[in-house]
């Protein structure tokens, strides 16, 4: 039976994560609270807006409304990365090689593991920001479409259209796909060899939340009263085929999905903060937190997939021992 | 559980650059009124108060993915309120700056067509800033300035002490034309009472039109110190091509009898339909025949709501009256096609 180890917290948990197996919820404050030998915290940001785990998952990347971004340690270290002044960050992601972007305003700024840093202006505003898992090439979200920049190299970016607000943005792990989300309940898919279209569209409310299974296989995400899985194993991802839906529920919408870090499992947190898993083969549903009292807005798994952090609108947060 | 938490009102604030706005928002921020603002502006400029809930955002309009080239919103006014609002208790109320030549539907739009910043905040009132002495410059080089009074609830004519008496009749005239529906006021220095501004609910249909028994009478105005023979100009013109100079959006105004609800309820939909674009606001009061209670409707451009009220007073005469705010209206289609939702 799943055990849950409830903590709560005082405010919307923006993100809660795992940093070095230890147990992290990132605050809206601006405080970031662990489970390391009892409850610690400290204060990263006055608000914090987003936040992201590095690449190998030993340090918490923040970004706040006071234009700064911080990197957290799982010892409570906190190290200023940089300040752009009075400017909220929107968004932030962790690349390879110790390199991390953020987006504020119409800029995306890239800096590099020696502290080198390089921005990039857009016409537009940066909604959302990812790395490519291969190479150094950064994607931003924008109105109409998607940016994608060689941050390494002087260049001119690739621009890819589709008419619309994408407000946020993933590569697959192959890096042979992009995927945003927009403004109005759906995804957008382009395989960047050929820049051919996907549309992922149906969804009854914006899609918040995505995440891919280990390999890429599948892409999970919110925004439908069941988690929505889509199949990308074909080289043509999922086009001409339906998603999967796990852990449907008739009453509420799913807030967040995360995929188990080596099993196809899924696991899924809901408006009134039940929290399941599911596992895609057999679609078979196991109840791991009940309704809480705020809608869930960020989940993760530990390196083992043993145990789940989440974290919720209402600061109800904690985590689940999967096998108690 | 599902959120309790009570949905913040929204301030709009509109204006050309030097109608008073800035000082108004300082005053805002700085009178004692019980209330504290968290505002959104586009620039930190000449807001000379320092605030932790002063954010400034990026202008960005986009256009929902629906096919409706009306359905416009602020993209980034959705990131800012969803972020404000994962701090709730920092603040009572929001209200958004505008620049002189920001159109102000994205943002009201905004309100309305984003599900989560509509679950969390509401439209409380659209307020434009008018500068007395420019305002005619203002009409003939910019389409803006005029959109800002056509759209506006509340409208504050500033800077009075700078014009005469017949230019500021001649302005408030102006006025009218273009928005009969709106509540305005004459100020000095941005002198206006912040009760007349904040939290008026002019988008709640509990309350809009509440106060307003005169709501389109050619008798009566909201303004008592209003002179009385610019009434011909400001009202009742039916939409005919505006005496104004300068000014193309013009005012449908409309009164019937009692309507049958199977004429109406059909009517106003295929109107905003195919007119959506052209209507900038639309406000009214509808008398159901046989329903006790006066049916209030407002909308804008394609966006349209409706609700019961309260019920008629025994005094109140029951008689249906609607505006239609926007651009190429067409008047006599418009009267014609509304009388005929009258009840047999």
């Amino acid at each position: 039976m799943p055990t849950v180890a409830p903590l709560d917290l005082d405010g919307h948990c923006v993100v809660a994560a795992f940093v070095s197996d230890v147990p992290h919820f990132a605050l809206a404050d601006g405080v970031v609270h662990r489970l390391a030998d009892g409850h610690r915290q400290v204060a990263a940001h006055d608000g914090l807006t987003c936040a992201t785990l590095d690449e190998r998952g030993e340090r918490l990347l923040t970004g706040g409304e006071d234009g700064k971004v911080t990197a957290i340690g799982a010892d409570g270290s906190l190290e200023h990365l940089a300040d752009i002044g009075r400017k909220w960050i929107a968004c932030i992601a962790s690349g390879p090689q110790g390199a991390i972007a953020w987006g504020a305003g119409r800029t995306a700024y890239v800096r590099f593991a020696d502290g080198r840093t390089k921005s990039f202006d857009h016409p537009r505003t940066v909604e959302g920001i990812a790395f490519s898992p291969k190479g150094m090439r950064i994607g931003v979200a924008r109105y109409n479409g998607a940016t994608l920049h060689f941050p390494a190299a002087d260049g001119k970016p690739t621009e890819l259209e589709w008419a619309g607000a994408h407000t946020g943005i993933t590569f697959s792990p192959d890096g042979n796909f992009l995927v945003t989300t927009m403004q109005e309940g759906a995804l957008h898919g382009w395989k960047l060899v050929d820049a051919k279209h996907m549309r992922m569209t149906g969804y009854p409310a914006k899609v918040k939340s995505l995440s891919w299974s280990p390999k890429g296989r599948w892409l999970a995400s919110s925004g439908a009263p069941a988690a929505i899985v889509w199949p990308f194993q074909g080289k043509d991802g999922p086009m001409g085929k339906a998603p999967l839906e796990l852990g449907t529920r008739g009453n509420t919408q799913v807030t967040a999905v995360a995929c188990h870090p080596a099993d196809d499992f899924v696991a899924i947190g809901y408006a009134d903060g039940m929290v399941l898993a599911a596992r895609i083969a057999d679609q078979k549903e196991v109840l791991l937190r009940r309704p809480g009292k705020g809608a869930i807005t960020s989940l993760g798994w530990d390196r083992a997939g043993r145990r789940v952090v989440f974290g919720s609108e209402a600061g109800d947060c904690g985590v689940i021992d999967i096998a108690g | 559980m599902p959120d309790t938490q009570p949905q913040i009102p929204v301030t709009v604030l509109t204006g050309y650059l030097g109608s008073g706005k800035t000082t108004l928002l300082n005053r805002i921020l700085s009178e004692n009124h019980g209330r504290r603002y968290a505002v959104i502006v586009n620039e930190f400029g000449e807001i000379g108060i320092d605030n932790d809930l002063i954010v400034e955002s990026d202008e960005e309009i986009y256009e929902m993915n629906n096919g409706c080239i009306c359905c416009t919103v602020r993209g980034d006014l959705i990131r800012v309120v969803e972020g404000l609002m994962r701090r709730p208790g920092r603040f009572d109320a929001i209200l958004v700056e505008t620049t002189g030549l920001a159109d102000p539907v994205p943002v009201a739009q905004t309100f309305f067509m984003d599900e989560d910043v509509r679950s969390k905040t509401r439209l409380d009132a659209v307020v434009a800033m008018v500068d007395a002495k420019h305002l005619p410059l203002r009409l003939k080089d910019s389409r803006e300035a005029e959109d800002q009074i056509a759209f506006a609830d509340v409208i504050v004519v500033n800077k009075t002490d700078l014009v005469t008496a017949d230019e500021l009749r001649a302005v408030e005239a102006t006025i009218r034309a273009i928005n009969p529906a709106a509540r305005l006021h004459r100020a000095e220095r941005a002198g206006v009472s912040l009760a007349e501004v904040l939290d008026r609910g002019a988008f709640d249909l509990k309350r809009v039109l509440a106060d307003d028994p005169h709501f389109l009478d050619p008798e009566e105005h909201h303004d008592h110190d209003h002179a009385h023979h610019d009434h011909e100009h400001g009202h009742h013109h039916h939409g005919d091509a505006s005496p104004i100079h300068d000014v193309t959006v013009q005012s449908v105004s409309l009164r019937a009898g009692e309507m049958d609800p199977k004429r109406f309820f059909p009517w106003i939909e295929k109107i905003t339909q195919l007119e959506g674009p052209n209507i900038l606001r639309l406000k009214g009061i509808i008398a159901f025949k046989g329903d006790s209670e006066r049916y209030v409707v407002q909308g804008v451009h394609m966006i349209i709501e409706g609700d019961h009220q309260r019920p008629w007073k025994d005094e109140e005469k029951r008689e249906s009256r609607l505006v239609f705010i926007g651009r190429e209206l067409d008047p006599e289609r418009l009267k014609r096609t509304f009388e005929a939702c009258q009840a047999a």
